[in-house]
């Protein structure tokens, strides 16, 4: 594990100030360390062997003072350096991923645990892990600086055996740090499969799964124990050395100090001060190694932060949108993984017209509305919109004169209200959006009218009944184009209707494209525009 | 309270609890043994006696020295599987509790929350085991000793020391929940919320860039960041605090140990050569108390997880209880449906049907229409026991279904939702979780059947191939009709479809519906469709 990656600089500006802090506390801790441990030596000397009185206690106390103080500042520094970077790690991860745009595949449970657990992780990291790594550069230093004159002896088995620690550290690293990343891969999976399997909770109990559903989670949870416990025990036997060098050390030290005491080659408050200051020499490579493994967490969520944040955005234009034909021009998009292409498309459709757009189920209709949207860019061909390829447009300046009812809108868990005006409107336009869509009378049947609260995806409503919020959300927004995707589906005969004679009405002075399976709504087009299917090659 | 009711759980593997503790006092008492023994044996030394006078506490300064890391080897590795198994069993357990209440009975919470208890929270046990219990618990047995011991030479230094660390172990938690006003508690929820923010702009990217929502969304998630780096920043004083309160006991002790053994030493009641001894003690000892209020933060994070995942035990269930004895009724090959008179809602106080009756006979063919929010889904709810009628009664060949074990009715009722959820996973096994054991030939002829083989075969990877959350690498209609060969490959004998063609184009809905009425056999069915076309030759129930 490296120490620090110097990408956490560069994206958590927190960081480094941080470290100056942490490296200025440091030096200080170590100062009043080593004052410390000569005070204490002199005091119990005088008092044991020349007879002293009670000491001077003023001294000590002023120290111990200073080093809580110390320890109050390294605390808080240290806290709040954590919370600061992990929220501008979380803000620019959420940010980009945002900016990646909804044809991006990493699963949302995984992005929410890497925002969420992930990050949190850092907080040893900043607070046990780095502080302790500086102490455990500054500590020995500075005592072996000041403990050479004093004692060669033990100058020297500290000097022999503290780099020790840090060679085989760094091997323990090397063998831990895919561990520990797999860890937290496993984690951020478990996470989002928890996600999937609680949205399909019911599916599973109408299959008689949920049961076995239980003994799988009881398995993987007992894999991951397994798997953790295998990483933990290579971590922890880490620590088991370190402490085991440490410790080992210190006891050799003391048996040392007290044997050349026998023979009165040392002198007693010598040898105390090297007792109090040998562990302390140790501890911060202890607890480094103690620390280890919750600050390898840390910075294995780090890393996937840094991959998100380093997948490059879609290259956005920045032209004005114009007016105009909207142009499919042998276009051709493609996913990965399929060996048909989703879509192809050719077709001129003028400002003013109602399209239908048919063909059967997965001709490509709800892409062609995605690539005019600009979420999927063409393989191959150009979309332009007034003689502008749309790809040089700005997104959102595009998206704005879009009016658009996917299949299957998303329904915040909010108010009826909220669902309509996604970005807030005055309560008339809502109604009157909704009234259009024909979706006025179940509101105001429902307990608390518009502010009635909906759940996730909408629960709480019939699937007719969102797809009219949804409608309802196109009609608030004035767009001169408007991209409707089935916008008859799952309504009776009756509602599909009146719904269709709101789309007329809405239709007047815009260009209307509709993905369209029912025949009465297709009649309601201008023209049909028939997608081939993949199935059967385009021009066929 | 929470204590009693997480004992079961603790129960199975209090024995390597207790095993963890003993290993942890152990380390922790050779790491104060350590000090103390060296301690003496430098006084001693300088006193310069016979090196033979010396071998006892020479060896054991070395065994200590070896002894403790072992030790603080064991106590984790131990520690940490105990923390793991009980973890395991309680995310079992929660899910058993989730999969009782759902759906109707987890219409208050959010999906990504829920799944937020399950991971993250559930997690919350391992902290409270491994950095809870198991370091106050060796604290307490390694504090006990030292007070005695240091006590038994300097009686005011013991008390000191019994005093300072009372104050590190429970003074200073009690300041920090005055301080923080329970900041650690508030990041929980907090963070359920993060999850949930996340989640739902994620799923609706699209829509919120369409309609400019996109920036306000991600300012509510920083919104929530706010406030989470707000509680941290209040943990921040509070961590502060009790590091300061730590280093100060710990030089309170030394200090009153150095100037009251000085005392003593004077008046000839404590031996010179054991001041080292009283004095520096007690900072071994702190170093293993010192990570207590530390401790007790997480105790307070702990505990809210805990809340929450009580939360979801203490929520009431939408079933009513099957009385002592749920009957497990034998039903003939395909049992008679009745649903007569009934009302139902899924919130209270909000009636979604009323005065509902249908009769689905063995093998029947009947359609139930009307229009958009009149129920339809409510009706399908009660047959596959989601729900309990509110008035009147369902009953399966005459048994009233509120007496029948739920999975029992399941494994007789087979319901496609209109809403029906795939799998992040692949088309096979979206469809194997109708039936586990299903061969090949039988996913492709259930596939068939929903008239969707003929694209799966288009596909590089075939069957294998995955089909995204919530299936958005699938067409609206590829999704339905998978939906729909998935409860074909089920056994169910009794079937409900919710609009299995929505999506389709009419010529193939039409003739999807006649192939699916055949292909039931003698399976009864009860469509819930809005095309006019397929009620030919249906039994029709309006709504
Ligand atoms: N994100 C994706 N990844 C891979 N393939 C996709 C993705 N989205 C769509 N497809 C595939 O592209 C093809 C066209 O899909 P599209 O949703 O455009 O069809 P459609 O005409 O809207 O169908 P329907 O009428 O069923 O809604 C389908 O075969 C579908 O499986
Ligand atoms: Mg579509």
């Amino acid at each position: 594990m490296k120490p620090l990656d110097p990408r956490l600089l560069r994206y958590a500006r927190a960081t480094r100030a941080y470290l100056v802090a942490t490296v200025a506390l440091g030096a200080v801790h170590a100062a009043l360390l080593i004052t410390l441990a000569f005070l204490l030596a002199d005091a119990i000397t005088g008092v044991f062997l020349h007879g002293a009185g009670v000491p001077q206690l003023l001294p000590l106390i002023a120290v111990v003072a200073a080093r809580s103080v110390v320890a109050w500042l390294q605390e808080v520094a240290a806290t709040r350096s954590a919370a600061a970077v992990k929220s501008e790690l979380r803000r620019r991860l959420l940010a980009h991923v945002a900016g990646l745009g909804p044809y991006h595949r990493t699963p949302a449970g995984e992005i929410a645990t890497l925002a969420g657990h992930g990050l949190d992780a850092l907080d040893a990291y900043f607070a046990r892990y780095l502080p302790q790594l500086v102490l455990s550069v500054l500590v020995p230093g500075l005592l072996l600086a000041r403990l050479l004159p004093a004692d060669l002896i033990a100058t020297l088995t500290i000097a022999v055996t503290l780099p020790l620690i840090p060679v085989f550290m760094a091997l323990v690293g090397m063998h831990t740090e895919a561990a520990t990343k797999r860890q937290f891969r496993l984690l951020a999976r478990l996470s989002h499969h928890f996600l999937d399997v609680v949205a399909g909770l019911p599916t599973l109990k109408l299959f008689g799964r949920a049961g076995a559903q239980a003994g799988i989670i009881r398995r993987i949870s007992g894999e991951q124990r397994q798997q953790t416990m295998r990483t933990l025990r290579t971590a922890f036997l880490s620590s088991l050395v370190l402490e085991l060098l440490a410790t080992l050390s210190v006891a050799l030290v003391a048996v040392g100090i007290g044997l050349r005491l026998v023979h009165g080659e040392l002198d007693l408050a010598t040898a105390l001060t090297v007792l109090i200051l040998a562990p302390e020499a140790y501890r911060p490579l202890r607890e480094v190694g103690a620390n280890y493994h919750a600050s390898a967490e840390g910075l294995a969520a780090v890393e996937e932060v840094f991959a998100i944040l380093e997948t490059p955005l879609p290259a956005e234009g920045g032209a004005a949108p114009r007016d105009g034909a909207l142009v499919f021009d042998q276009v051709e998009v493609r996913f990965p993984g399929r060996a048909e292409p989703a879509l192809r498309l050719s077709a001129t459709i003028e400002p003013g017209e109602i399209v239908a757009l048919t063909g059967p189920s997965g001709c490509g209709k709800s892409t062609a509305l995605a690539a005019l949207l600009g979420f999927v860019s063409p393989a191959s061909g150009t979309i332009t919109v007034g003689g502008v390829d749309r790809e040089t447009i700005a997104p959102t300046a595009w998206r704005s004169k879009i009016a658009w009812v996917p299949q299957r809108p998303h329904l915040i868990a909010g108010t009826v209200r909220e669902n309509i005006a996604l970005t807030g409107a005055d309560h008339d336009a809502v109604v009157e959006a909704a009234r259009l869509a024909g979706a006025d009378t179940f509101i105001a049947a429902l307990p608390d009218g518009y502010d009635t609260l909906l759940g996730d995806a909408g629960s709480g409503l019939s699937a007719g009944q969102r797809q009219r919020i949804a409608l309802a959300r196109a009609f608030l927004k004035d767009a001169p184009i408007v991209l409707l995707d089935e916008p008859t589906a799952n309504l009776d005969t009756t509602t599909a209707a009146e719904v269709m004679d709101a789309i007329r009405r809405l239709a007047h002075g815009r260009t209307v494209l509709i993905a369209a399976h029912r025949p009465e709504l297709i009649a309601l087009a201008d023209r049909e525009l028939r997608l081939a299917g993949s199935l059967t090659p385009a021009g066929a | 309270m929470t204590v009693l009711r997480a004992y079961p759980l603790i129960k199975p593997a209090a024995g390597r609890l207790a095993l963890a503790v003993l290993a942890g006092a152990g380390a922790a008492g050779a790491a104060v043994a350590l000090t103390a023994v060296s301690a003496w044996l430098i006084s001693r030394a300088a006193l310069h006696p016979p090196v033979l006078h010396l071998m006892v506490a020479i060896v054991a300064v070395r065994a200590f020295g070896l002894s403790r890391g072992v030790l603080r080897y064991l106590e984790r590795l131990i520690g940490h599987d105990a923390a793991f198994r009980i973890l395991g069993d309680v995310r079992a357990r929660l899910f058993t509790r989730l999969e009782r209440l759902a759906p109707a009975g987890l219409a208050d919470f959010r999906r990504a929350d829920l799944a937020q208890r399950l991971a993250a929270d559930v997690d919350a046990v391992l902290d409270l085991v491994t950095r809870v219990a198991l370091p106050y618990a060796v604290a307490a047995v390694v504090g006990l000793a030292a007070v005695l011991v240091v006590g038994a030479l300097v009686p005011v230094a013991g008390l000191t020391l019994a005093v300072a660390l009372l104050v590190v172990a429970i003074g200073v938690p009690l300041l920090q929940r005055a301080a923080a006003r329970r900041a650690d508690g508030r990041l929980a929820p907090l963070r359920g919320e993060l999850t949930t923010g996340v989640v739902d702009l994620l799923h609706g990217l699209a829509d919120f860039s369409v309609y400019g929502a996109q920036q306000s969304r991600l300012s509510r998630l920083d919104d929530v960041d706010a406030r989470m780096t707000q509680a941290s920043r209040r943990s921040a004083n509070v961590a502060g605090l009790s590091a300061a309160v730590t280093v100060l006991s710990t030089g309170v002790c030394v200090l009153v140990g150095l100037a009251a053994g000085a005392v003593a030493v004077r008046s000839g009641a404590l031996p010179g050569e054991l001041l080292a001894l009283v004095v520096l003690t007690p900072m071994a000892v702190f170093e293993i108390a010192g990570p207590l209020p530390m401790a007790a933060q997480t105790y307070v994070s702990a505990r809210a997880s805990m809340r929450r995942l009580a939360e979801l035990w203490d929520a009431p269930s939408p079933l009513s209880s099957l009385g002592s004895s749920p009957a497990t009724p034998v039903f003939s090959d395909i049992p008679e449906i009745r649903v007569e008179n009934v009302t139902a809602g899924w919130v209270p106080g909000r009636t979604a049907v009323s005065g509902v009756s249908l009769t689905l006979p063995p093998g029947g063919r009947v359609a139930l229409v009307g229009p958009s929010g009149s129920g339809k889904s409510t009706v399908a709810a009660l047959l596959v026991r989601f729900l309990d009628p509110r008035a009147g009664r369902v009953t399966l060949d005459g048994t009233d279904l509120r007496s029948i074990v739920p999975e029992r009715v399941r494994e007789v009722v087979g319901y496609l939702p209109e809403d029906a959820y795939l799998f992040d996973t692949t088309i096979g096994d979206n469809l194997r979780i109708a039936r586990p054991d299903a061969t090949g030939a039988a996913l492709e002829q259930a596939l068939a059947s929903a008239r969707l083989l003929d694209w799966v075969r288009t596909l590089p990877d075939g069957l294998d191939t995955l089909v995204g959350e919530h299936g958005m690498a699938l067409s609206g209609g590829q999704r339905r009709r998978l939906a729909l060969a998935r409860i074909l490959l089920g056994d169910a004998r009794v079937l409900i479809l919710d609009e299995p063609t929505e999506h389709l184009d009419d010529e193939t809905a039409g003739e999807l519906t006649r192939d699916l009425l055949a292909a039931a056999g003698h399976r009864s069915v009860l469509l819930i469709t809005h095309r006019e076309a397929d009620l030919d030759g249906l039994d029709v129930v309006r709504l």
